[in-house]
């Protein structure tokens, strides 16, 4: 398709002409004022409504397509939670209102969703205290190692080192490096953390250990009591991923089972949409003897039943966001849990889980599935073995493209070969999984009986494969350079 | 239950397939002693009941003022095709484009924001988005601390106090020394930042316009960076783009901005959209993501994620960054924002905001007392010296329907008296003209 700049017309007057006739001069020495307009295209408002609905058409998402990619809970995201992001109350919002009387006298009904919302993820979560500011997971994990780092300083220890076990997402350990850690990985055993590699690697100087329980092999940690104890016996902490909260919540509270810090990604367990990469909204929770490092602001209700913002807090890690994080992604993730409730969010759970595992049992002897056995919300397979003739996870992904499906995430964890890790969310019927299955298995068959079919794949889309070699080494990066 | 479509017979079913009895067998690896001691949460409500209490709670907050709060995030008018189209399924619920051949409608939207943005700044190259100006000027700074193996960072005063406050706080384990040279009478000091730039220097940082809203040309600034093999930094404001400067012309390294000038609602503070922007020669130390162009196997044009060697999923600890997720919808409402307004109206709305900010100037300082904070040349906000507290003033005047402007004392101590005020094209001159009557009065 052509570019929005192909398509411009110059001199074409877009919307908000003659607003003024001013030139830029009158204000400003001409040494101030830029030299010629900015080259953006110039179309009337039908072109350009045109040019993104037909770059939508381009596009899977979850409201077209069944989306089980591994690790990111693209469940449906419910319409209703757009109408309440989008009340002018809300939008229209400036943050600074809060900063005026009072703290927050102008924006009471702001306050109210934050505190609340705080108190909600508590109960969930098993945790002490949250700070809503994050704005996606890897931001959470970021704020949680600068909690942990901000921890040890204040108790004096000298402790340098995070451990991620090697099925960890990459953020966890560039989140821990950010926050002026040395990296420790660990390898994995059947699948979880290995005790033993634990007790090794957990010398005195680590700070915490990151898990993500179920793990990013859709295993619950078995080994978690006794891998909790080692790591507080260590005087280190323990760092919850949220990234897979969909499996457990209302089965286990992370703060019960004695984890010490967590992030959320609301963008996957409490159902906004991701857009395509964003935003998100990544609140961290931490246990008691940590709510003193939390970033600032932070709400407090006063005993008259009103919220002011309170920054009073000297061993704070300070400003993770410019305000008070993604509020138009947690108003939404908000709406959801009061929609839900508390049995909502337990059917949510429990029916993923029961998804996952029906899509697992039915693939069974379709694709060898490496850790088969009760699985949490998401499993993953791995395409190997004879019968394949070379067809690899990409093939496989690819060809599910062309029966409409967005691939399930492939080559992560990576410590599985050729691995495709399926989430199928709680939001999908029996239906589609029966009929995924199918086409599954009809591709399956095909690399057995035509395997280069199944690596042509997908040949129904606007574009096939794309050289991923040549867009590295050319480096278009606009539609005027080449940075080469 | 909402949005859990399984019949009873469907669940049974699929618990029969896997061959347990019950759901819960489902979660037999987590120990009972592991199970939630509580779990108190309310009842679940309906759509409606959603609606209404999320009504309640937006009616407590006060959006009916006129108000002239700026300081970095301003009330735009935002088109309403904006909405129509980035709220569309196919782009809000997408995952990041992992799989191309099946996204090219987001990846190619990414690659048309990132040309946008490079032709708006006149940088060679951008990446996807970072989540927020500020976390934005963080990555810009450590790409300088990566590019010179530096660790001396300088910024001045006059940056935004609330990205001032955030770098402290992300630098905090890092080593870093980072120098803030001391703001004269709310302008830079170029003589001071001058000075402060040196042979240790990992990077030097600057705000056009700044924080009070003055407008300056940096070149000097940069060139003497360069010179010391210093990276140059600077933080603008999108829409003012359109008619100031740019940072490629000034010789900025990195542009990094704060892209909610473009296309985003206010919101209380987020989301917002981080925009960063650089040379060709520093594209390989930009965090985050990238898209670029490519072909496909029959040699059709397409759109890739690229340059992937420099993120998280590949290098791990090694990465330029620990960023994932970003803020891609709002880049998207950037690109469409620019798209519906094309160059000229753009240029048409700064300075709409420009001429009404100038006639508020000029209300504001013929009420006796009260006198312009520095005399720089500003674009849309400038800030000025009232006779009493700010804070004072703003409240009295908020309970006449006006939040005349933000309290710089608020975040400089000796400004108390000082108030920053911001117009944009969704003022009317009647608006200044009560605003500066009813401060006026007050003044008296
Ligand atoms: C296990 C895990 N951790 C962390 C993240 C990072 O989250 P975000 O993309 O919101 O930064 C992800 C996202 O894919 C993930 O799957």
């Amino acid at each position: 398709m052509k570019t929005l700049f192909e398509q411009s017309t110059p001199c074409r007057r877009g919307a908000c002409a003659g607003l003024t006739t001013t030139r830029a001069t009158d204000f400003l020495p001409a040494g101030l004022v830029r030299s010629g307009r900015a080259r953006l295209p110039e179309l009337g408002e039908l072109d350009v409504v045109r040019h993104f609905t037909r770059l939508s058409r381009q596009n899977f998402g979850v409201d077209g397509n069944f989306y089980p990619l591994g690790s990111c809970t693209m469940k449906y995201n419910p319409k209703f939670m757009e109408r309440v992001a989008a009340l002018p109350g809300f939008t229209r919002l400036h943050p600074l209102m809060a900063q005026l009387r009072g703290a927050g006298h102008h924006t009471q009904g702001a306050l109210e969703v934050m505190y609340h919302m705080e108190e909600l993820l508590c109960e969930i979560t098993g945790m002490a205290g949250y700070t809503l500011h994050p704005m996606a997971g890897a931001h959470g994990e970021l704020t949680g190692a600068m909690i942990i780092a901000a921890y040890h300083k204040a108790k004096g220890n000298k402790k340098t080192k995070v451990i991620c076990p090697d099925a960890a997402h990459g953020t966890n350990p560039a989140s821990a490096a950010l926050a002026g850690f040395e990296v420790v990985s660990i390898e994995s055993r059947d699948g979880i953390v290995d005790p033993e590699a634990l007790r090794a690697a957990l010398t005195d100087d680590v700070a915490a250990v990151m898990m993500t329980c179920p793990n990013t092999l859709g295993l619950f940690e078995r080994n978690l009591p006794q891998v909790v104890e080692m790591i507080h016996a260590a005087d280190a902490l323990l760092y919850y991923d949220g990234a897979n909260l969909n499996a457990i919540m209302g089965k286990m509270r992370v703060g019960d089972a004695g984890f010490d810090v967590v992030h959320l990604n609301l963008h996957k367990t409490f159902g906004t949409p991701h857009g395509g990469g964003g935003p998100g909204s990544g609140p961290v929770g931490v246990c008691e003897k940590l709510v003193p490092f939390l970033p600032v602001s932070r709400v407090r209700k006063l005993d008259d039943n009103r919220f002011v913002l309170d920054y009073d807090h000297p061993q704070s890690i300070g400003y993770m966001a410019p305000f008070y994080g993604n509020f138009g992604v947690f108003l939404k993730a908000y709406a959801y849990i009061l929609r839900l409730g508390r049995e909502g969010l337990v059917r949510a759970s429990e029916n993923a889980v029961l998804a996952a595992n029906y899509l697992r049992k039915r693939l069974e002897g379709v694709l060898e599935i490496p850790h088969n056995r009760i699985c949490m919300h998401e499993f993953v397979a791995s395409a190997v073995g004879e019968a394949l003739n070379g067809v690899r996870a990409l093939d496989i992904a690819k060809a599910l493209l062309d029966k409409g499906y967005h691939a399930p995430t492939i080559y992560f964890p990576l410590i599985v070969k050729e691995c495709l890790m399926f989430e199928p969310t709680e939001t999908e019927s029996k239906d589609t999984l029966d009929a995924f299955v199918d086409d599954l298995i009809a591709i399956v068959r095909q690399a057995e009986t035509d395997p280069e079919a199944v690596k042509a794949a997908p040949v129904t889309l606007p574009v096939t494969r794309l050289d991923e070699t040549r867009a590295a080494r050319e480096m278009v990066l606009t539609d005027d350079c080449d940075c080469g | 239950m909402p949005y859990v479509p399984h019949t009873e017979e469907q669940t049974r079913d699929m618990l029969a397939t896997i061959g347990v009895a019950s759901i819960d067998d489902l979660f037999a690896d987590i120990p009972k002693h592991l199970r939630p001691k509580s779990f108190d949460l309310p009842a679940g409500l309906s759509e409606m009941e959603v609606l209404a209490r999320m009504e309640r709670l937006a009616a407590k907050n006060r959006t009916d003022l006129v108000s002239f709060l700026g300081a970095g995030f301003y009330d735009h008018h935002i088109p309403a095709a904006v909405d129509a189209l980035a709220s569309r399924g196919e782009f809000a619920t997408a995952y990041t484009p992992y799989q191309p051949e099946a996204s090219q409608g987001t990846l190619q939207a990414i690659f048309e924001y990132q040309t946008a943005m490079c032709r708006l700044l006149e940088m060679d190259a951008a990446n996807a988005s970072v989540y927020d100006g500020g976390s934005a000027l963080f990555e810009a700074m450590m790409m300088g601390v990566r590019a010179t193996r530096r660790t001396r960072l300088v910024v001045s005063q006059t940056l935004s106090p609330i990205y001032r406050i955030m770098l402290d706080s992300y630098t905090s384990n890092l080593n870093l020394e980072l120098v803030t040279v001391p703001h004269k009478n709310g302008a830079t000091d170029f003589a001071g930042m001058m000075d402060a730039v040196d042979q240790a220097t990992a990077a030097v940082v600057v705000q056009n316009p700044d924080f009070f809203g003055n407008v300056a040309d940096y070149t000097e600034l940069f060139d003497h960076a360069r010179a010391v093999k210093a990276v140059g930094v600077m933080a603008v404001y999108p829409l003012m783009q359109a008619v100031l400067k740019t940072p490629g012309a000034m010789g900025a390294d990195i542009a990094v901005a704060e892209g909610q000038s473009l296309g985003q609602p206010l919101s209380f503070g987020g989301p917002y959209l981080g925009i960063m922007a650089c040379t060709a020669r520093m594209v390989r130390q930009m965090p985050g993501r990238i898209v670029g162009r490519t072909v496909d196997s029959q040699g059709r044009t397409g759109y890739v994620l690229t340059l992937q060697a420099r993120e998280q999923h590949i290098r791990r600890q090694k990465a330029t960054s620990n960023i994932c997720s970003n803020q891609a919808l709002c880049a998207l409402r950037a690109l469409i924002h620019v798209s519906l307004l094309g160059p000229g109206g753009l240029e048409q709305t700064a300075l709409r905001c420009m001429e009404l900010a100038h006639y508020a100037q000029d209300r504001l300082t013929a009420i006796p007392g009260v006198s312009r904070l520095g005399d720089g040349p500003f674009c849309n906000e400038f800030a000025v010296r009232l006779p009493v507290p700010a804070f004072e003033v703003v409240d009295r005047l908020t309970e006449r329907g006006f939040v005349p402007g933000f309290p710089l004392g608020r975040y400089y101590p000796g400004l108390e008296n000082c108030l920053l005020v911001a117009c944009t094209e969704k003022h009317t001159r009647e608006d200044i003209g009560v605003m500066a009557e009813l401060l006026g009065g007050l003044l008296r």
